[in-house]
């Protein structure tokens, strides 16, 4: 039972969010460009990692509006949360990378 | 004694003498008083036997006072409101309280179930992955599911009111014993907002059977005074509560059960509790472990610290002639405690062979033989322990009289909220126990739970943690323990109680190679019972370890998983149960529809009508009725759960299109046009029709269980895709009420109900848009059908929608006009062939099946585009959505398969129904290549054998569409 601090609403439970899934994931185009395999990995392949994650959360049941936020799969700590449109946050890894 | 009581002791405990209490328990009615838990009752009452083993059936009786109780699982009350499986240490006695066992029959004394026990040296763990196979594991199946459980369950529904609470706290401190009060006073000195959580109904924890001086005060006079301080401080004080789960962020489940003798109609029987605390504390104490011998589960063998909790708190007396073994020197205030309470103590039993000298002269004083280096191997007695079988430092055998045990093999703090937290354990040599290390989160454990018995040292903790300061340097004080994880003997020698998993089978787990303690649980199914291990781990890991040539530091513990204890599942539910279960949302015309006696279902969140039946009609025949009456005359539907979004900005066009599987930009103002909405695995996800308000400003309408998920999946494309773009969507479904007229005699109901707009086929063509005013109000109106008939669908203000209703009604009541509900909706679609989407298509369905090919001709990229290039899309005999008839004209059943030669799918029917217009049943369904077959005939297999069908186009009335466009 998370407890997320929401960019523009304070701290909330997680019971106000959705998560969506990795983030950074820049979609492949044009589409004439893109070859089966990258459009494949694009829809399909997601890291594992055991450490930070870095995801997208959207406050469905409140503002509405996406962020991200980097968190711990191991333990759920989370590290930051930051804009949707912001670099994802240097941070030591805790726990090695799932690539 | 008490009368009527043999075992009732005639001063002392926390028992109310002057308040009696019948009991009735398997069939037979006994007295206790209040204060007492039908645990104690039955002990001072002399009842030895409570319930049969789970496996073997052997006679058992309590062998714990508190949620570690193994043995006495009862089924408490009656009728619908009967609860199985609750231990008889928890169940606070009141007036009237009837209990049985479980497991059991006719009774505990004398149980059928008992001839089990001579075949229990073929149920051994895992038996039944050996057994009960051959021929068929169906032939055995209904016998042990027969045989197999506890408890019944109630089959009516609860009657009991269940609730929910929320609450935030600074400082949550679990447990209220002398390191919980202690804890839980400096955090409120200190000005937190602290909560006190006990799962007894008094305050106390160990100081309720073992009294100390604290502050100069006698236990039960500093437990008041600290009850006085904390209420003063505004601390919340919960009793009867039990803190189950610890999850993410200091998140914890407390289940607050309520005075179980007062609750009746409109008072809650459990309160679940959600709260977020700044930080926790936990005072969870520790629970003692039963030493593994053969014969260690007869009735009357118990727990050393029980024993003096029933002695002092309840003046209940579980024996008269007691044995005292163990391996520390904590058990030896039991027989001191028997002793005061006029039993007799026959012998102390000691595994240790240098025993701590005043320990010794204490028992001296009191004339108690005292045996050291020795250890009790066997026990007689069927359903009462007879006498103990003690094996001397010397060798020599002798066999002892008893009535009862008090074993101890040491303390296991209570730390499972402490690994639920993420907590990480130590194995403490000393203390012979898995203490508590580091955390991830804000909890800390005080007292006994942390390993600390010492009362000063650990007061000084707890008070250390209570003011938020890091933890005190412990006392190096211990119990004397030496570890005796097995001691010999030739019979069953019990670990886990409840689940009748004996030291033999983990030696067996181990001879079958399982090394790791989740597997050695699982094969034996030690620690899976509803105490879930609580009396049994340590000693099942410590003797796996000994088995397997590891230490118990190395062999380790299984995961401590939520909830610590059971919990009744309606305290999940809370009020959302029978209307409150789901929230139902009513169209703004509810009223009406309910006052022409609709049918209602739940379809999508919304109370929407099927249909309105007229005397004696099947549903068929109002369906019938309503389609018909459409086609002839007109109907009115309401159509206000249709998702309706209103995308506004210089980009809305350019978003559409990338929304849109078709182009939407070039749309002219006021026009409308039908589109498919994919993702990006190109599978339709909704459809719907989009209409041009001005050039910025389009109006997006979805399927009704469409209407929060588009908009939503909108806002994440532009927020986290497409974030430059120059569009905002706003939602209005619930704004605008729709209603649909729809039948060739649309038109002059419109005129006859008054309207500002030209209505003329000419002026108002199909697939376009107008404002303006209709019967009076300010309306929308979109040209569009999903009938196949001239329609329109009239938007208004939700509030509005009633007045609509009736005006129109009134000006169609000479022109055939009939309330439509969904079911005729869906026959009028069908004879039309138009799409349902979640009905035709299902999480596989693209364009490319549904006759939409045309959409790869588009010039701009879209959300699924590339996958629609993908090699499984294109391929020549893909499923395509076409028109089926049967021969005879009969309705065909959806889901039925076409088969080609070789018996092999080749396709299904999705839509089905009779149209009363034609005459005959249409169809559509998926069928391989489907589009270059129309007018084969394919074999149709449904249940009752093999049909023919023709594959038909899909439009089955009017494909011309004159009736559309008129």
């Amino acid at each position: 039972m998370l407890l997320i601090k929401c960019p523009w609403c304070g701290p909330r439970d997680e019971h106000e969010f959705r998560c969506g899934g990795q983030s950074h994931i820049a979609r492949p185009g044009p589409p004439e460009a893109v070859s089966d395999e990258e459009w494949s990995r694009y829809m399909f392949e997601r890291i594992n990692p055991r450490g930070v994650h870095y995801e997208r959360w959207v406050h469905a049941f409140g503002c509405r509006r996406w962020f991200n936020i980097a968190r711990s799969t191991a333990d759920h700590t989370i590290f930051a949360v930051y804009r949707m449109t912001d670099a994802a946050p240097q941070l030591d890894g805790s726990g090695e990378s799932g690539q | 004694m008490s009368e009527g009581q043999p075992f009732r002791l005639a001063v002392g405990g926390a028992i109310d003498r002057s308040r009696p209490l019948r009991f009735t328990w398997s069939g037979r009615t006994y007295t206790g008083y209040a204060g007492d838990t039908l645990a104690s009752a039955l002990i001072a009452n002399g009842v030895k036997v409570v319930g049969r083993s789970f496996k073997y059936h052997r006679p058992r009786g309590l062998i714990a006072a508190g949620v570690e109780e193994s043995n006495a699982l009862v089924q408490l009350g009656e009728g619908a409101r009967s609860t199985p499986n609750i231990r008889a240490t928890e169940v606070e006695l009141y007036e009237g309280l009837v209990a049985r066992p479980v497991n059991c029959w006719p009774s505990a004394e004398f149980d059928v179930g008992g001839v089990i026990n001579l075949a229990s040296r073929f149920l051994i763990a895992g038996f039944y992955y050996k057994t009960f196979m051959w021929p068929s594991w169906h032939l055995f199946e209904g016998l042990i599911r027969r045989m197999a459980g506890l408890g019944k369950v109630a089959p009516e529904a609860d009657p009991d009111r269940y609730e929910d609470r929320f609450a935030h706290f600074d400082v949550v401190v679990i447990g209220a014993g002398p390191a919980g009060l202690t804890a839980a006073l400096a955090a409120a000195a200190v000005g937190r907002r602290v909560a006190l959580v006990e799962q007894d109904c008094l305050l106390g924890g160990s100081l309720l059977q073992d009294s100390a001086i604290i502050d100069g005060l006698d236990g039960d006079a500093w437990i008041a005074a600290a009850r006085e301080t904390l209420a003063a401080a505004g601390v919340t004080i919960l009793t009867r509560t039990v803190a189950t789960g610890y999850f993410d962020c200091n998140a914890l489940a407390l289940l607050e059960g309520l005075d179980p003798g007062r609750h009746g109609a409109g008072r809650p029987r459990y309160r679940l509790w959600q709260v977020r605390a700044g930080r926790v504390i936990l005072a969870t104490g520790a629970i003692e472990r039963p030493l593994v011998f053969s014969g260690n589960d007869r009735p009357g063998v118990m727990l050393a610290g029980a024993v003096r909790h029933y002695v002092r708190r309840f003046a209940a007396l579980p024996g008269r002639r007691f044995l005292v073994f163990a391996n520390n020197d904590d058990a030896w205030r039991t027989a001191e405690a028997l002793a005061d309470a006029g039993a007799q103590v026959v012998a102390v039993v000691d595994t240790r062979r240098d025993l701590p000298p005043d320990c010794v002269s204490r028992m001296a004083a009191r004339e108690i033989p005292v045996f050291a280096g020795a250890a009790v191997i066997e026990t007689n007695g069927y359903k009462r322990l007879r006498s103990a079988r003690v094996r001397h430092a010397t060798g020599q055998v002798t066999d002892i009289a008893c009535d009862g045990i008090a074993m101890s093999g040491g303390f296991s703090p209570t730390i499972h909220l402490f690994g639920q937290a993420g907590g990480k354990l130590r194995y403490d040599k000393d203390l012979a126990a898995f203490v508590p290390a580091t955390c991830p989160q804000a909890a800390v454990c005080v007292g006994s739970a942390a390993g600390r018995f010492d009362l000063a040292d650990l007061l000084e903790n707890a008070r250390a943690a209570g003011e938020g300061r890091p933890a005190t340097k412990p006392a190096r004080v211990a119990f004397g323990i030496q570890p005796a994880w097995q001691i010999g003997g030739s019979g069953k020698a019990f670990v886990d109680f409840q689940n009748d998993v004996t030291a033999q089978d983990i030696a067996l787990s181990a001879r079958e190679s399982f090394r790791s303690v989740e597997h050695l649980k699982r094969y034996t199914t030690l620690g899976m019972a509803p105490d879930q291990g609580k009396t049994s781990n340590v000693n099942a890991l410590a003797i796996m370890a000994d088995e397997t040539g590891r230490t118990v530091a190395e062999t380790g513990t299984t995961r401590f998983r939520f909830p610590y204890t059971p919990m009744p599942l309606a305290s999940f539910a809370g009020r959302a149960r029978g209307e409150l279960f789901r929230p139902l949302r009513r169209m703004p015309g509810h009223a009406r529809h309910q006052a022409l006696g609709a049918v209602f279902e739940d379809i999508g969140g919304y109370l929407r009508p099927i249909g309105y039946p007229q005397a004696g009609e099947s549903r068929h025949d109002t369906e019938q009725r309503e389609a018909a009456a459409v086609r002839a005359g007109a109907g009115l539907f309401e159509g206000s759960p249709l998702g309706k979004l209103e995308v506004v900005g210089r980009d809305a066009g350019a978003f559409l299109d990338r929304i849109y599987a078709n182009r939407v930009s070039n749309l002219a103002l006021g026009k409308i046009r039908y589109g498919l909405m994919l993702n990006e695995l190109g599978i339709i996800i909704d459809d719907g029709v989009v209409t041009r308000l001005a050039e910025d400003c389009f109006l997006v309408s979805t399927t009704s269980g469409g209407a929060d998920r588009i908009a939503a999946w909108l806002e994440e494309w532009l927020q986290c895709e497409w974030v430059d773009l120059d569009v905002v969507v706003a939602p209005v479904t619930t704004a605008w009420g729709v209603l649909t007229l729809t039948g060739p005699h649309a038109r002059a109901i419109l005129e006859a109900v008054g309207t500002s707009i030209d209505i003329s086929r000419a002026s108002f063509p199909h697939m376009s848009f107008r404002k303006g005013e209709i019967a009076g109000m300010s309306a929308r109106i979109h040209r569009v059908s999903f009938t196949g008939e001239l329609s329109y669908e009239v938007a208004v203000a939700s509030s509005r929608v009633p007045l609509l209703w009736d005006s129109l009604i009134a000006a169609g009541r000479n022109r055939g006009i009939v309330p439509v509900g969904l079911d005729a909706w869906m026959v009028l679609r069908t004879e039309k062939g138009y799409l349902h989407v979640g009905g035709d298509t299902d999480g596989t369905t693209t364009p490319l099946n549904v006759g939409w090919d045309h959409v790869l001709k588009k010039a701009s990229d879209f959300v699924g585009r590339r996958s629609l290039t993908l090699p499984h899309n294109r391929q020549e005999d893909r499923l395509q959505l076409v028109g089926l008839a049967a021969d005879d004209g009969k309705i065909l059943p959806i889901g039925a398969h076409m088969l080609d030669a070789a018996g092999r799918s080749q396709g299904y029917v999705t839509s089905s129904h009779f149209s009363p217009t034609l005459g005959h049943g249409v169809a559509l369904g998926m069928l391989n290549g489907g589009a270059r077959r129309i007018g084969e005939t394919v074999t149709l297999r449904t249940l009752k054998g093999l049909e023919r069908v023709r594959v038909a186009p899909l439009c089955a009335y009017d494909p011309a569409g004159d009736r559309l466009n008129g």
